[in-house]
């Protein structure tokens, strides 16, 4: 038992060793798949500001209305603005030539959830910030020289970063509220920090959704194997107690 | 000698079947009346896991072939068809990725069961030989494997591996251009890994797994103490340590595959990015041949492979010495001269040594799997030193060091 024991945290010790990497993040977040009312407020913020830009070409309407339980009828007066079949997958809004507007074409979103980690979109859509050195006039704290302009700045408002965030600070709009990115805010949005921060969380919600729409279902699907296999070693335990009884 | 039909005369129908095929025959010599050491302990559970490992991949790698497209415009799109729109497709995906993680972790666990207990020794060389084989072909296969989603960290693994072939002089560069098809990974590539991870490989693979069983029932298992137990039988002549590997190792492995499927479904259900070292991040991005990734790692499984080529300042020679790490295990039955087979009876050095094998093969995984880093060059170096001593001065220590006397008969 003892030499068990011993090659378990040996293993366990070699894993966690394995895991450790990755680049600091200013925010982290673990998306919740099973929230349907944050997944749906996410594909409403989705549809509403990044599809016109951003392409799901792997994640169909009707995918999302069967999920996320949105009634096809709904699904099309509020989610669908590029087709009117619900088996289409989401294409962007922009045609194809404007590729050039801003540099590049804006990548399509399916998976970048995965790509990147749920954190990383996160904190991304949190950190956009006030640069004139850049052709839109902001920049990025996890994706420096973003070529994507402040989409959400409506929301949010505008942040600065550095020597700039001392000023707002002698104005009373008070410090930022990120854990340590250094960014303040310096003209508000229509959204208060904390609404817009739930924002976020809902369309990155909606992200993790889309980047794996049967992820709900796994999970959901592994905890009755647990179950069914706790049941199983139980009894093939008692199985081989009663046969090896007789070894001696 | 003469093959006798039906040597058991069974009658009915079993005997009209075993009249024509061994079929009793050949149950009663491989499972009901293999006798097997009764003191088999953790370690012995990973041969039969990854036998179920093998048979996973395989029924999977079925399902996954038929949906999977072998195009580099087509191949990064199909697996992601196959996570949405084929039922329970990401579950197979998963079971497949992850059983090829599973492999490898009983493998390396079963291989290293090896090294504990002397099973490599005679008359044992042989299922070794198969087992080194098969662990070759392993690593071909998952490097053939890991390509086929066709993502970014695919695309760039297949670029550097290949590449490596490259630096046999003379003919190196045409080699590459032959091995791949193409100037660089394309879709000629892509489809000729796709040949050899569904047909080639995995029909040698099965062919050295049978090989290696049948060496095995041959000659008899070893056990913990390293003894053989057919000096001793009674007056059947059956080993007086051996128990009937059915039922008593039949349901002995089934509750160890209970406990394995807990942490191998574990991990399909709620991780199977395992953290990122199962499914790769970058693997996520279709395949770019302009954009390099940040870091190209190799799969978890050949870090210190990896490792060992990075420590070696020319390239030929990390090569030399990736491929020495792996050859070199062929040459195990005959580098270790102790009388005894056991680690539990040989001396304090073979002891020191394994702890030291061990803790250098887990750095250099761990330091294969990081970017570039002074101190991580450091230490893969000394790791490598030690990965090769503990081979190249095995005669010595095995042969010089005072072994403990070996028991008569197994103790638990």
């Amino acid at each position: 038992m003892k030499r068990i024991l011993i090659s378990l945290s040996a293993l366990l010790l070699s894993g966690a060793a394995v895991a450790a990497g990755g680049g600091p993040l200013p925010y982290s977040f673990e998306p919740d798949v099973t929230n349907l009312p944050s997944v749906q407020r996410g594909a409403r913020n989705y549809m509403a500001y990044c599809s016109a830009c951003h392409s799901m070409n792997l994640l169909r309407y009707s995918r999302i209305g069967e999920d996320l339980g949105i009634p096809e009828d709904i699904l099309k007066a509020n989610l669908m603005f590029t087709s009117d079949k619900p088996g289409d997958t989401i294409s962007a809004a922009m045609p194809a030539e404007s590729a050039t507007w801003f540099g590049r074409q804006p990548p399509d979103l399916t998976v970048s959830s995965r790509a990147r980690g749920p954190s990383w979109v996160y904190s991304y859509l949190m950190t956009f910030y006030l640069d004139p050195s850049r052709p839109a006039g902001v920049n990025n704290l996890v994706l420096a020289g973003a070529s994507m302009p402040h989409v959400l700045w409506e929301l949010q408002g505008w942040q600065t970063k550095g020597d700039d965030a001392h000023h707002a600070e002698d104005e009373g709009h008070g410090g930022g509220h990120g854990p340590d990115t250094g960014l303040t805010l310096v003209q508000e949005g229509t959204l208060s920090p904390e609404e817009y921060e739930a924002f976020v969380a809902d369309t990155v919600n909606f992200m993790a959704y889309a980047a794996e729409p049967g992820r709900a279902g796994r999970v959901g699907l592994g905890m009755k194997v647990m179950l069914f296999l706790l049941v199983f070693s139980t009894l093939a335990y008692m199985l081989k107690k009663e046969f090896w009884k007789d070894v001696h | 000698m003469a093959i006798v039909p039906n040597p058991h005369k069974t009658t009915g129908f079993l005997g009209w079947i075993d009249d024509r095929f061994p079929l009793t025959k050949m149950w009663k010599d491989h499972v009901s009346e293999y006798y097997a050491p009764k003191n088999f302990n953790f370690w012995y559970f990973f041969g039969s896991l990854a036998m179920l490992v093998l048979v996973n991949q395989l029924l999977t790698g079925i399902f996954l072939t038929m949906h999977y497209k072998p195009a580099a415009a087509d191949a990064w799109a199909s697996v992601e068809y196959i996570m949405r729109d084929v039922p329970f497709g990401n579950i197979i995906r998963y079971l497949h990725s992850t059983g090829a993680s599973a492999f490898f972790v009983v493998v390396f666990l079963h291989m290293y069961r090896g090294l504990l207990y002397g099973s490599y020794k005679k008359p044992r060389e042989l299922i070794w030989i198969f087992g080194a084989l098969i662990f070759l072909v392993l690593m071909a296969e998952a490097f053939a494997g890991y390509v086929l989603p066709w993502g970014q960290m695919s695309y760039w693994g297949a670029q550097v591996i290949i590449s490596l072939f490259g630096a046999i002089p003379v003919i190196g560069p045409d080699l590459v251009v032959w091995i791949q098809g193409d100037y660089i990974p394309s879709d000629a590539t892509l489809n000729r890994l796709f040949s050899l991870h569904v047909i080639a490989l995995p029909f040698v693979l099965v062919g050295l797994v049978v090989a290696h069983l049948m060496a095995l029932h041959e000659v008899g298992s070893n056990n913990p103490d390293g003894i053989d137990i057919k000096k001793k039988k009674d007056e059947n002549g059956k080993p007086l340590d051996g128990i009937a590997f059915h039922p008593y190792y039949t349901v002995k492995d089934i509750f160890g595959v209970g406990v394995f499927l807990i942490f191998f479904l574990g991990v399909v259900f709620f991780a199977p990015d395992g953290g990122g070292y199962f499914l790769e991040k970058p693997n996520f991005i279709p395949a770019d041949p302009l954009v390099t990734p940040e870091h190209i790692t190799p799969a978890w499984y050949f870090g210190a492979f990896y490792a060992m080529l990075r420590a070696v300042p020319s390239k030929l020679g990390g090569v030399l010495v990736m491929g020495g790490a792996v050859v070199i295990l062929f040459a195990v039955p005959w580098l270790d001269r102790s009388k005894v087979r056991s680690i539990r009876y040989k001396g304090m050095l073979s002891k020191i040594a394994l702890t030291l094998f061990t803790i250098s093969f887990i750095l250099l995984t761990y330091y294969g799997l990081q970017p570039p880093t002074e101190l991580g060059t450091l230490i893969s170096r000394v790791g490598t030193i030690i990965y090769f001593a503990f081979f190249l001065l095995m005669p010595f220590y095995t042969a010089m060091e005072k072994t403990k006397p070996e028991p008569e008969r197994v103790t638990g």
